[in-house]
């Protein structure tokens, strides 16, 4: 399936990659795409490397394997570097996106001469900022969006405010603070 | 009209369950399967079901509580995984020789050891004798879709035998995809209500389940029992035909994926089929005769179909995701070369035993096997009939 | 619904066994002659019996019948000896009884 996008995301146990497999997933969906979101499990600690993956195509994808050579890796604890190969298979046209403060430039190094392009995304000082907490998942999905397309961006936007209204039905203040979260994101992702 | 959604296998099964809503559901939970009550506790305590939703000790108590459910008139439920599976395995012959049509969700996983929570069908294929009908899926929807098939097959009364429906534990039960659901009503009247003619506490003629059985009577309930096995064929194919009429999604005994004109095939169950179907895809691009059999229902055991649906080809090999130590091959293997014995010209046929323990089996996997057919094919040698993939080795 | 207990025996064939065994009616133990099983027999001693009652609800095979407060005879249809009511008995109004 040439129009497919693969997807892999690198986390801890409980830092939410499965989750935001999920959430892309949720997004993809709601823009008339097919969607896989699938976890891997290791050993099930608290705290143990993850690895969670996405298919998103126009047609139903069969294959239920895990993705080894992935268009896209999102890296939710830059930690991971130093332990997990987190480039491996990652296509040249894609892109890694790392959870960071840092500039892209300085991870260069650390991605066994990886050619293609690295950008990163403050997650925590914009989830900061528009969310009063450390909620990496809602930044990292929309530096995702923004950087890999895989999702129509106005419409993204347009799925996720209804999917937020209808999730914050009984607290409709946190739909706007979300909604500015993921625009800061798309807009702050750098590389 | 279809609901579009996205869900897990496990999601898919309790929301089928929901829409069902079964009298009783006897829980305990086991990884990967764990979901499927965690979902239906919720849907108890949010009032969208009435079933008696029972937590007991152990995986033998969850069956047999379902066996008293179901001997007293009731359509009852349970899910389990592995090590639950087979500490269930005493009941399952019981539930079966009882005839008593539970209906048991399996996520299949390894059995141990070493100790692994991921999927192959150790567990399930265990139990290919103990009388329940096993059917499988490849996907979310397949799940979902044979769930809704299940009672029926079940209770109808040519057959009145337990069922499982299997999903591959993670691949399936844990992996988020579209899915098509159906209208709680049309489901409704689709699986329709459960009405047994005789149950225990039928007040007109009270009623004795599972006597003890001598020599004088056991032969015959056994020959009894396998003929409601042989009747479960037909009745799987009745119900399918329903199901396409209802909902537009056809189902058989098994699944021939461009075996028309196959010259080498696969024969292959669960999730793996998807996979190997995105190689046929891509080898039959490059101009090879390459198809596969998917095996949706192993008991009753589809031998004749899966025979005449690879008579034509010239190499076959067989997929063991379970290692059954017998030596000589899986079980798959060993049921597929007996259904192909009688048949004048019979492919040469290989097993291959893979997937072990959550071990990936891709599109690249499956081309492997391929070019081995085509080998084989070409050579009419088939080397080793028993070997392993993916495993690594010096 | 498949055959009564009664035409049920080691002589039909698989067709016709009910389907999971299953027996369609209450009280058909009675069908089953266990006095035949019988090596000793219990006797009752009218003489020395006191109608206490003690025996019945202690046979396991129900087989000392009751009737408007006061036993009756054995049913040796059912007896299987087992003695318990020779046991239960206060008064020795039950023993074996001689053979032969």
């Amino acid at each position: 399936m040439e129009d497919m996008i693969e997807i892999r995301w690198h986390g801890r146990g409980g830092q939410g990659a499965k989750t935001a497999s999920q959430l892309l997933a949720d997004a993809a969906f709601m823009s008339g795409k097919y969607v896989q979101s699938f976890p891997e499990y290791g050993p099930e600690r608290s705290g143990a490397p993850i690895t969670a993956y996405n298919r998103i195509s126009d047609e139903r994808c069969p294959i239920h394997s895990n993705i080894y050579d992935p268009d896209y890796v999102a890296v939710v604890d830059e930690t991971l570097l130093e332990s997990v190969d987190v480039t491996a298979g990652l296509s040249e046209k894609g892109a890694i996106i790392i959870n960071s403060s840092k500039d892209p430039e300085e991870f260069k190094p650390l991605l066994k001469g990886y050619a293609g392009r690295v950008c990163t995304i403050d997650a925590r000082a914009i989830s900061i900022a528009y969310l009063g907490k450390y909620f990496p998942n809602t930044p990292m999905l929309a530096a995702v969006v923004e950087v890999s397309g895989c999702v129509e961006k106005e419409q993204f936007l347009k799925d996720m405010e209804s999917s937020y209204r209808h999730k914050f039905a009984k607290k409709p203040q946190l739909v706007e603070g979300n909604l500015q979260c993921l625009r800061a994101a798309m807009k702050e992702v750098r590389g | 009209m279809s609901i579009r959604e996205r869900l897990s296998g496990n999601e898919a099964i309790a929301t089928a369950m929901r829409q069902i809503n079964p009298d009783v559901f006897a829980m305990f939970p086991i990884t990967p399967s764990t979901e499927i009550p965690q979902y239906f506790a919720q849907y108890v305590a949010d009032g969208k079901v009435d079933t008696e939703f029972i937590c007991v000790e152990s995986e033998h108590s969850s069956l047999s509580a379902c066996l008293g459910a179901e001997a007293a008139g009731c359509r009852a439920v349970t899910a389990t995984s592995s090590a639950g599976l087979s500490f269930m395995n005493e009941v399952l012959y019981v539930a079966a020789s009882s005839r008593l049509p539970v209906v048991l969700a399996v996520a299949c996983r390894a059995l141990t050891g070493p100790i692994n929570i991921n999927h192959d069908y150790s567990d399930s294929m265990a139990e290919r004798d103990s009388g329940f009908i096993q059917i499988y899926a490849e996907n979310n929807q397949e799940v979902y879709d044979n769930y809704l098939q299940a009672h029926r097959i079940a209770e109808h009364p040519d057959v009145r035998l337990p069922l499982m429906i299997c999903e591959d534990g993670f691949i399936t039960s844990h992996a988020i995809e579209n899915i098509e659901l159906e209208e709680d009503e049309t489901v409704k009247n689709f699986v329709g209500e459960y009405h047994p003619e005789n149950y225990l506490l039928k007040e007109e003629n009270p009623l004795a389940v599972g006597p003890y059985g001598i020599s004088a009577y056991y032969m015959e309930a056994r020959v009894a029992q396998a003929h409601a096995m042989m009747n479960a064929k037909k009745v799987i194919l009745d119900v399918a035909a329903d199901f396409e009429k209802t909902f537009g999604r056809k189902y058989g005994l098994i699944e021939e994926y461009k075996m028309e004109d196959a010259e080498i095939a696969m024969v292959i169950m669960g999730s793996s089929a998807g996979t190997a179907k995105a190689c046929v895809d891509m080898l039959r691009k490059n101009g090879v005769k390459a198809g596969l059999v998917k095996v949706r229902v192993f008991r009753p055991f589809p031998g004749e179909e899966i025979a005449k649906a690879i008579a034509n080809c010239k190499a076959v090999a067989v997929m063991d995701k379970s290692e059954g130590f017998s030596a000589c091959g899986g079980p798959l293997y060993a049921e597929t070369c007996g259904a192909c014995y009688n048949m004048k010209n019979r492919p040469l046929m290989v097993d291959i035993v893979f997937g072990l323990g959550g071990r990936d089996f891709t599109v690249d996997s499956a081309k492997t096997v391929f070019d081995r057919l085509a080998n084989i094919a070409e050579t009419g040698e088939t080397g080793e009939i028993y070997t392993h993939m993916g495993q690594r080795e010096r | 619904m498949g055959l009564k207990a009664e035409e049920i025996n080691e002589h039909i064939a698989w067709q016709d066994v009910t389907i999971g065994c299953e027996i369609y009616e209450a009280g058909t133990s009675r069908l089953t002659k266990t006095g035949e099983w019988r090596s000793k027999t219990p006797e009752w001693i009218r003489e020395k019996c006191k109608q206490c009652l003690l025996c019945a609800p202690f046979c396991p095979d129900a087989s000392i019948p009751v009737a408007d407060g006061k036993r009756d005879e054995f049913d040796y249809e059912h007896c299987k000896g087992c003695g318990i009511c020779i046991k239960a008995c206060p008064f020795q109004a039950i023993r074996w009884k001689e053979e032969g």
